[in-house]
């Protein structure tokens, strides 16, 4: 009966076709073939993303007088409230993560060579989309952190020259961040983003199948040696027991160390002590400390940083057209040497800006993951096909 | 060209669907824009305000308070017991508020670390511009000082 089901399905949807694509789809293999695991790591993040937010939609309320109480309520009364909204919380800053280590990846891979440059720049999109649902969701729970947050990087869009005004006034829906800001950034977190980020998704999903994935100029030749994985089962097999391994990690630092909640926003305090955006945006924090007052040709020296970071993010969208080399040799030291460079002052103003080495360690304790899980998960020895 | 062949004809219609699509999509996209732009909705200007007691409990004991100036935060500080100041707590830099740190005799902010003196000056760190100084008025009762009232200098 589940034979005739199943015929009769296939002749209206053509599932059969799609089967025989899939069976067909394989993933090169060869020393880096670990970092073809991290796209995937940073959706199955997006999907945990998209389940706890609808769950977390059913109790939020988005408005000035009701939000912080509404999650108070969420994580104090609803059963597992507490649980779904720390998921959500940590999923996030995990997907941030593994979007940046998937980044870092596949720049110092080349893998943005023709012809996948458009699956570059729509992957660099979705870090900004993510980043964007990061900054939004912030302000979501209404306490003094998100209102001193959203005031600072809103006002950091201020800075810029001739459009910087409206863009603050758009972001704020007014002059000050206040309920009106709220609702504005929970229409984008709930609706806005997450429209633009599912076409994004889907185009850079539907590019990667289409282009194939990219294998590193330095693993040409091992990788013509040895013998392609299959992806149905091999690869998604490899790909799922990484999913459930990041859902025990997810639930037990969710478990572990619930996401605070904090004091509700008072709009008429000093910002606390030690006051910090999260991690990904510390090393763009740090340096906003660093730079004195003062003012060159009409321009706040403030705004120079913040003008570089938005060239430098344009920049990276426009890599692959901009690093023809790579595509032309398979090699361009100048721009591996940038990212190193980029790397570095990254991590060095995250360590600054919490006084602490955590940030380098993490970077360490990332690397030997990667080792162990390329060790793990590596093809078969056997040479030719 | 020949007038008779049918190219100036197709290309005069591209135009001309080109040029009616372009202003449809201009009929549609200017009221969005306008609509996704707040209103300029004019604040009632304050130009003074009662900060309370002389002897407000958080002022005797933090050394200073943040007094609703309208929608404007203004920090009110005691600099010694007949000395207040007051300026706007809104720091130059990127719009956070500041607090005083009566130990270290300053004004500072703690998002990035700006420092004001006690006359509203950007002394170090990344502010740009001092801080707006208001008037400080003791109204007295009896021959003792009883209430602030804080206005636009």
């Amino acid at each position: 009966m589940f034979a005739k089901a199943g015929k009769w399905l296939d002749d209206r949807l053509g599932l059969s076709t799609l089967i025989e694509l899939g069976s067909h789809k394989t993933v090169p293999v060869h020393r880096y073939s670990v970092f073809y695991y991290l796209g995937g790591m940073t959706l199955f993040f997006f999907l945990v993303q998209v389940f706890t937010g609808v769950l977390l939609m059913l109790y939020y309320r988005p408005s000035a007088n009701e939000a912080f109480e509404s999650v108070e309520f969420l994580m104090t009364v609803v059963p597992f409230g507490w649980l779904i909204r720390s998921i959500h919380s940590w999923s996030a800053n995990l997907m941030v993560f593994f979007a940046v280590l998937h980044l870092i990846s596949v720049y110092f891979m080349k893998a943005y060579r023709a012809p996948r440059e458009i699956t570059w720049a729509s992957g660099v999109l979705l870090l900004f989309l993510i980043l964007g649902f990061g900054f939004s969701g912030y302000l979501l729970p209404w306490n003094q952190l998100a209102f001193f947050a959203t005031k600072v990087g809103t006002d950091i869009a201020g800075v810029v020259p001739f459009v910087g005004e409206w863009m603050l006034r758009f972001l704020r829906g007014g002059d000050r961040v206040s309920g009106g800001t709220l609702s504005r950034f929970y229409g984008w977190h709930v609706a806005v983003l997450p429209a633009i980020t599912t076409v994004v998704l889907l185009l850079h999903l539907a590019l990667v199948q289409v282009k194939g994935m990219s294998v590193p100029p330095a693993a040409e030749e091992e990788s013509r040696k040895r013998t392609p994985m299959k992806f149905f089962p091999h690869f998604a097999l490899r790909d799922l027991s990484g999913w459930i391994f990041a859902l025990g990690v997810l639930a037990a630092l969710a478990a572990l160390f619930p996401w605070e909640l904090g004091e509700k926003a008072d709009l008429f305090a000093p910002a606390y002590e030690n006051i910090r955006p999260e991690w990904y945006f510390v090393f763009m924090f740090q340096t906003l400390k660093l730079v004195p007052g003062g003012e060159i040709l009409g321009l706040e020296y403030e705004a120079i940083p913040i003008l570089l970071f938005g060239a430098l993010g344009a920049l990276l969208l426009l890599v692959p057209f901009l690093d023809r080399r790579a595509s032309r040799d398979g090699k361009s030291v100048g721009w591996s040497l940038a990212g190193v460079a980029a790397l570095i002052f990254v991590v060095a103003m995250t360590c600054w800006g919490y006084a602490s080495l955590l940030p380098l360690y993490i970077v360490f304790i990332t690397t030997i993951l990667l080792m162990l899980f390329a060790f793990i998960t590596r093809g078969r020895r056997e040479e030719g096909r | 060209m020949d007038a008779n062949s049918p190219q100036p004809r197709r290309t005069f219609i591209n135009w001309f669907l080109g040029s009616t699509l372009g202003a449809a999509a201009a009929t549609f996209i200017y009221p969005i824009f306008r609509y996704v732009s707040p209103p300029r909705i004019p604040e009632a200007t304050t130009n003074q305000v009662d900060a309370g007691d002389v002897n407000d409990p958080v002022l005797k004991d933090k050394g200073f308070k943040i007094v609703r100036f309208g929608a404007e935060p203004v920090i009110l500080l005691k600099a010694s017991d007949t000395d207040y100041r007051a300026f706007s707590a809104t720091c130059t830099h990127l719009d956070c508020i500041v607090g005083y740190q009566p130990d270290r005799t300053r004004i500072y902010c703690n998002c990035h670390g700006g420092c004001y003196d006690l006359n509203g000056r950007n002394v170090s760190g990344p502010p740009p511009k001092p801080l707006t100084a208001f008037k400080v008025n003791l109204v007295t009762k009896g021959s003792e000082p009883a209430k602030i009232v804080v206005s636009r200098a």
